[in-house]
């Protein structure tokens, strides 16, 4: 016990040590808050996607980076018909309302998109809505009407006969100044949309919400399903960290117990592990995983089984025999058999705590490499298909060809925070080393 | 179980039988080819008596370690048999090869490596306990102070919780003396307790197995290189030459009297060094031991012995022969 301590307090020596311990907490501190913020099946509900999102904008970057770049970018504006001043004038059977939705409009882009969502209650027949939309400078430009159902969407964006009209998609031509030629500008100002309805029922009324979407979001932004990656970031961190954690955990326990028990019995058993370490080692890893994700890519607890089992027989057999032969003659050994402690006790409690502290940096160095082997395996599509993970990000990026349409953000947020679990293990690891190897000790 | 033997005993029977106990160890090419045997034991046969203190002596290599496993049970005999009190150790399984363990107790030749280095003294000495099935906390807390008082390192809590690499050598082994002790045994095996000693703790060492020996008047049976202080703390020598033993008597007798061309040289050996004061012990006669794998025909001892007598010597092996009372030799010169 003192001996581990001496050791911590010697890793306050090491840079790298506070560096690497510091991303670690940061990490771990992110998927605690993450797991008590957003809980496991919250999760799952949000990143399956669908109405939950449909306020949100496609593909819109993150809002620091494009104010740290000096844009002005518009983010996405929400107009509710509760807060607007909603005029009603009853009639024979129904009644005719009027809502005018309207907001300021200061950014110097367009927005990525324009939609109406509508909400009947107590009507006896489908309502029937006219639109109408007024520019700051009071133009006003007819957007057609329509029936509308008891929940609707009404696209305005995607209205080609308007676009036909205006000569550019809607979002874009809606607020463009008209006197300019060429390049499209947008005008700023107040704008509104003006909402004819008219509800056939006595007790008939209508919500309407106005989404003008903009084109960037929150801080992580989102993806082609109006996802927020932020969800899945978050989500990432503990998924990588429990995975990574367990992985090593149970490769290094089953590879420890496994090569102990090899040296202690000797003779045919060890032949028999040495000779599947061989054959194992010879397997190639990720191949064999893509084999069997492609045929249980279920979940990603599968998936760690696999891992284990494929990491049983790994190389690291062959570090540990070495490690354990010498032990194994030694004598505090020979008088444990003497006063009749077990084979499971001279294993587990005289063997391997002996290699124990040798063996915790390169525990801790292995961490990253499981936590990016799932990563890997989720970029090629073998991941969990239902858990927000960074390698899902990443292969909904590399599927949605994020790069190549640009949206960096998709590809470097994963990235860069597999790149910081990493480091952290690595340097964490490589100081407790120094610390525990002292061969490696410099002077 | 145990007291049940306990009561079974009787007090005049040997505590240890051993009848013409071999340990052989194969040599083995690729792991399967039997190329020979290294006859490390080789037809030895002693009683020991409850309350006994014996050594065992011989040079570098005679098989005094295989012979203290072996009775141990750590190596399966190869042939032979050993008995203790009254029971066939090679037929014990289960509890009653548990209570065996619990009655032998072992103290091994470098205390530095019998000690496991990540467990505190506490721990070393509740693992023999832990063992042997003693779950209760206190209990053990209990027996491991009286095992620690016993060997002079108590009271005091400060060293329950050292690390082994913490204390010194002569520390180290009496923590190893304890943990001999905590199961209560009948019978201690010590491999040259104090030959990787310093000079200045090694009488203490010795004088505290001694008195523990005669305090709870066990069996000791100590294994040694050192035939100056042997007197003193042993009642009978065996003098073990090749995987047998040559020549037994009580201390006095054999060092006054040696019988065995052997004895007679490694005692000559002593008195040489003492003589010129030398640092070096010289304690091996001329001549190289034998190999173990391909011993000598006929006595062992006869490529080396000065009194070899060709076509009885290098031909048949001799026996054990009494030249005085009680005192045996195995030598074809004292045939009667
Ligand atoms: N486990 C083993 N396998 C093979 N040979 C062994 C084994 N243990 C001992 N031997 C051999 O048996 C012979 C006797 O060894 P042993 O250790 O019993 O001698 P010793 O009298 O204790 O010597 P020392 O005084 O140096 O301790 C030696 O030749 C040794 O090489
Ligand atoms: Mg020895």
């Amino acid at each position: 016990m003192r001996r581990w301590l001496e050791g911590l307090r010697e890793l306050r020596r090491y840079p790298s040590a506070i560096g690497g311990l510091a991303l670690i907490v940061f990490l771990i501190a992110v998927s605690v808050y993450t797991v008590i913020a957003i809980p496991y099946s919250q999760a799952l509900e949000l990143w399956r996607g669908g109405e939950a999102w449909r306020m949100h904008p496609v593909n819109a970057g993150p809002v620091w980076v494009d104010r740290l770049l000096g844009g002005d970018k518009p983010d996405t504006t929400v107009v509710r018909s509760e807060d607007a001043e909603t005029r009603s004038a009853a009639f024979d059977g129904g009644r005719q309302v009027r809502i005018p939705l309207s907001f300021d409009y200061p950014h110097d882009d367009f927005p990525s998109e324009i939609n109406l969502f509508l909400e009947t209650r107590d009507t006896e027949r489908e309502a029937f809505v006219r639109l109408r939309w007024q520019t700051p400078d009071g133009d006003i430009i007819p957007l057609g009407g329509r029936r509308v159902a008891r929940e609707d969407r009404i696209s305005i964006s995607q209205n080609q006969t308007l676009e036909g009209r205006l000569g550019m998609p809607p979002h874009v031509g809606l607020f463009a100044r008209s006197t300019d030629a060429g390049q499209p500008v947008p005008d700023n100002g107040r704008y509104r949309l003006i909402i004819d309805a008219i509800l056939f029922g006595e007790d008939a009324s209508l919500e309407a919400d106005l989404v003008v979407y903009g084109r960037v979001h929150g801080i992580a932004g989102t993806d082609h399903q109006r996802r927020d990656l932020m969800v899945a970031l978050l989500w990432g961190t503990p998924v990588a960290l429990a995975f990574g954690l367990l992985a090593a955990v149970g490769t290094t326990v089953t590879t420890l117990v496994i090569a102990a028990t090899g040296v202690w019995f000797g003779g045919l058993v060890d032949a028999t592990i040495q000779r599947l370490t061989e054959v194992n080692i010879i397997l190639p890893v990720l191949p064999v995983l893509v084999m069997v994700g492609t045929l249980y890519s279920t979940n990603i607890w599968l998936m760690l089984g696999v891992v284990i089992a494929l990491g049983i027989f790994s190389a690291g057999i062959k570090m540990y025999r070495a490690m354990l032969l010498p032990i194994r003659q030694a004598p505090y050994i020979e008088a444990a058999r003497a006063y009749g402690a077990g084979n499971a006790r001279i294993i587990l409690r005289y063997m391997i705590p002996r290699i124990l502290p040798v063996l915790i940096p390169t525990f801790v160095t292995l961490i990253p490499t499981y936590v990016f082997l799932e990563a890997s395996l989720a970029v090629l599509g073998l991941g969990d298909p239902v858990l927000p993970t960074w390698g899902k990000v990443l292969n909904d990026a590399q599927t949605q060809s994020a790069l190549y349409n640009g949206f960096y953000y998709w590809v470097i947020a994963p990235a860069l925070l597999l790149m910081l679990t990493g480091l952290g293990f690595a340097m964490f690891g490589f100081a407790l080393d120094r610390v525990f190897n002292p061969r490696l000790r410099t002077q | 179980m145990s007291t049940e033997r306990a009561a079974s005993a009787e007090s005049t029977s040997p505590l240890v039988s051993v009848r013409d106990l071999r340990t052989w160890f194969e040599l083995r090419q690729w792991g399967f080819l039997r190329v020979g045997s290294v006859r490390a034991v080789d037809g030895v046969s002693f009683d020991l008596g409850r309350g006994e203190s014996v050594a065992f002596v011989g040079e570098s290599g005679c098989g005094k370690s295989s012979l203290a496993r072996t009775l141990l049970g750590l190596h399966r005999p190869t042939g032979g048999e050993v008995s203790f009190d009254g029971y066939r150790v090679q037929d014990l399984a289960g509890r009653d090869l548990q209570w065996y363990r619990a009655s032998v107790g072992y103290v091994q030749q470098d205390p530095y490596g019998a000690l496991p280095p990540f467990m505190d003294v506490r721990r070393i000495l509740a693992e023999p306990l832990v063992v042997h099935g003693v779950t209760d906390r206190a209990e053990r807390e209990r027996r491991i102070r009286r095992a620690l008082e016993e060997v002079r390192l108590g009271p005091g809590d400060a060293i329950l919780d050292q690390f082994p690499h913490m204390l010194s050598g002569g520390q180290q082994q009496r923590v190893v003396i304890a943990r001999a002790l905590v199961l209560e045994p009948a019978m201690i095996i010590a491999d040259e307790p104090v030959s990787m000693l310093d000079a200045s703790v090694r009488v203490e060492i010795l004088n505290l197995l001694r008195r523990i020996q005669s305090e709870r008047s066990l069996t000791l049976a100590f294994i040694t290189h050192d035939l100056s202080t042997v007197r003193h703390y042993a009642d009978r020598i065996f003098v073990m030459y090749a995987g047998r033993i040559v020549e037994q008597a009580q201390v006095d007798e054999l060092l006054e009297h040696p019988q065995h061309p052997y004895t007679q040289a490694l005692l000559a050996a002593i008195a040489d060094v003492d003589a010129a004061n030398a640092r070096r012990v010289r304690d091996v006669p001329a001549g190289e031991p034998p190999s173990l794998l391909h011993p000598p025909p006929g006595c062992r001892f006869h490529p080396r012995c000065p009194h070899a007598m060709a076509g009885t010597c290098d031909v048949r092996d001799p026996g054990m022969f009494e030249p005085r009372r009680d005192h045996l030799s195995a030598c074809w010169l004292h045939e009667r």
